[in-house]
């Protein structure tokens, strides 16, 4: 039998058994739509978890004070450090451990903000050069400070947007001395755009040079130090030189935490898509519960065909075509249920693109492939056993039931 | 074309044994012409199923076209119906919702043919049977000669050599039950081995050659109006 003549004969059948097909398309496409609705959310949200983890930048390791027994999860955030990272070393790593591009050694904290007699509590941020390379940042006005070395203090500041308007209104700013705590910066460049880092929003700080940081918070130590590292080189390797080289800074002692924030997040990554996985895995079911549906009607289609079953052997069609007309049925069903439910899924998308902006709402192409494997599989699966039947049908029995 | 020999078919209703067949003996040349006669529950209809290799044989042996059938498998069983022998059935046995070509081209499509060569092959085979302006009608538009026509259409497409009639007119009026009988003698006439299973003495008669069943067995096996005995 041609292919061409299955599916036109198949089509016919269900045609003819209009409702029951069309009802049975309807309950595999929900749980087609379902499922992948709930990959696409899953995906969604991971997409969104790993934006926030962004703060970090690709390409980097991140160096904290004291250390963590235990391995995984954060470090601690907080100075419960043994022993402070300090400056010199930062350069000393900087120039000796093979594989380090850039450094960004960072100095954070609040402080009052003041432009004659304006003030606010705002942050502030000890940074370096490289800073603002490695988190690729850029000014709308003036420039980043150059040429200073790590250690090197000087009374200059790069402010936010917000904290422009907020400060000094629509005049201009460059030039202009503004007070942090009691030390006065001048004011070289404003920064470009809105970025959150840290769970505060960039626009809203003050960046100054680190050791100048340090010396109006008074520490001499750092809150963390940002490395940008060579991609082509394994970071595993680099991590462990940065770790011994610390360590033999810090008199044989490792007191710091060395984190591969690519490591962090991929492993968040993981988590979240094997959540993912585990609520298409529960909406699958649905689609189990819809091949159950599958079996009933080719039973029925089965019952009430016995005749042309009959007949169609005696006309000489194999026990093996017998089958293949049922199971075609049950096919044509599932691939008419996998598109729309993929047209029902793409609606629901489309609004809620429109909804919740935040997200990236987009369906997987692996979840597609694999939910309509599955429904397919399924189908036949299900089909089988009332197709094999009808296929064992003795000829005779079958046509004395007309 | 057809030898039987020792062929049994027994039943199981309930708790006794019904033998349908007993040791049938039988041989048919081809391009006959044989009607099958009896009571009900005589055996007939079970024979022509034995013949029509729809239904086998407890016991005993049967050649077809030289072939000895009992050791062939499922698949190649189907093959030999659909190369050699054609059905009409009391009950037409259409698909209701194939139009009346697409009911003749049915096995020619089962058996992969193209579409091109099925449609030729009908129309000729409608024109012959004069329903060809009854093509695209769906069965239950058709009357029951016309339908039996159809039937008759299909069970000739392959280009059978074995020709099974099961009460060809039984759901038929006197008219198209004549009209019926004499396109099955046509076709007989052309080539084709033919055996009508049929009650109705007058359309048995008409048969060269007639076999009388009773519980099972041949009774009588006469040329055409020389049957004797009760």
């Amino acid at each position: 039998m041609r292919l061409s003549d299955l599916l036109a004969f198949t089509v016919l059948t269900l045609r003819r058994q209009g409702f029951r097909s069309a009802m049975l398309v309807v309950s595999l496409a929900l749980g087609v739509a379902s499922t992948t609705l709930l990959v696409s959310l899953g995906e969604a949200a991971r997409g969104y978890v790993l934006g926030e983890f962004a703060f970090l930048g690709s390409d980097v390791v991140a160096v904290f004070p004291g250390r963590k027994s235990t391995t995984g999860g954060l470090p601690p955030i907080t100075g419960t450090a043994a022993r402070d990272i300090t400056l010199e070393e930062v350069d000393i790593v900087q120039r000796s451990v093979p594989g380090v591009v850039g450094v960004a050694p960072l100095v954070v904290g609040q402080a009052p903000i003041s432009f004659q007699s304006r003030e606010r509590e705002g942050l502030v941020l000890g940074v370096s050069e490289d800073f603002f390379r490695i988190r690729q940042l850029e000014v709308n006005q003036g420039s980043f400070w150059s040429g200073m070395g790590l250690e090197q203090s000087a009374p200059v500041a790069v402010i936010g947007e917000t904290l422009r308007d907020e400060l000094f209104g629509p005049r201009p700013v460059l030039g202009e001395w503004l007070r942090v705590r009691n030390y006065r910066f001048r004011v070289v460049g404003v920064l470009k755009g809105s970025a959150d880092s840290f769970g505060a929003n960039l626009a809203e700080a003050v960046f100054v040079p680190v050791a100048s940081a340090q010396q109006v918070f008074n520490v001499a130590g750092l809150f963390r130090l940002i490395m940008q590292v060579d991609p082509s080189r394994p970071r595993a390797r680099i991590v462990r030189d940065i770790e011994a080289r610390m360590t033999e800074l810090h008199d044989g002692e490792l007191d710091v935490t060395v984190v591969n924030p690519d490591a962090m997040v991929a492993s968040i990554s993981d988590i979240l898509r094997v959540m993912t996985l585990a609520v298409a895995g529960i909406a699958a079911i649905s689609l189990v519960v819809a091949g159950v549906l599958v079996m009933n009607l080719t039973l029925i289609s089965v019952q009430q065909r016995t005749a042309e079953i009959g007949l169609l052997k005696a006309l000489g069609a194999p026990a093996r075509q017998i089958r293949s007309l049922f199971i075609a049925e049950a096919i044509l069903l599932s691939l008419l249920g996998i598109a729309t439910g993929i047209a029902i899924a793409a609606a629901a998308l489309l609004i809620a693109r429109e909804t919740f902006t935040d997200l990236s709402w987009s369906i997987p192409w692996w979840a597609l492939l694999s939910v309509s494997a599955v429904t397919v599989l399924t189908a036949v699966v299900f089909a089988w056993r009332p197709a094999s039947r009808a296929a064992a049908l003795q000829p005779v029995a079958a046509l004395g039931r007309g | 074309m057809i030898r039987l020999e020792g062929i049994e078919r027994t039943f199981q209703v309930g708790d006794s044994t019904v033998r349908a067949l007993r040791d049938i003996a039988l041989d048919i040349s081809a391009g006959e012409y044989v009607s099958v006669m009896g009571p009900s529950g005589s055996g007939k209809s079970t024979l022509l199923n034995v013949l029509g290799l729809l239904d086998r044989p407890n016991g005993g042996r049967y050649w077809l076209n030289g072939v000895e059938t009992s050791s062939l498998s499922e698949r190649e069983l189907a093959r030999f119906r659909r190369e050699h022998i054609g059905f009409v059935f009391q009950a037409y046995h259409l698909v209701p919702r194939l139009t009346a070509q697409e009911n003749i081209e049915l096995p020619l499509m089962l058996a992969g043919v193209a579409p091109a060569e099925r449609r030729k092959r009908a129309q000729a085979s409608m024109e012959r049977l004069g329903i060809s302006d009854r093509a695209h009608h769906l069965p239950n538009q058709l009357s029951g000669g016309q339908r039996q026509r159809v039937a008759i259409g299909r069970s000739i497409i392959m280009r059978p050599d074995l020709l099974l009639a099961d009460e060809p007119t039984g759901n038929l009026d006197s008219r198209s039950g004549e009209e019926v009988t004499e396109l099955l003698e046509e076709l007989n006439r052309s080539g084709i081995t033919l055996l009508v299973v049929t009650h109705d003495n007058r359309l048995g008669a008409r048969a060269a050659r007639q076999l009388h069943m009773l519980d099972g067995r041949i009774d009588s096996d006469q040329p055409s109006g020389t049957r004797s005995g009760p």
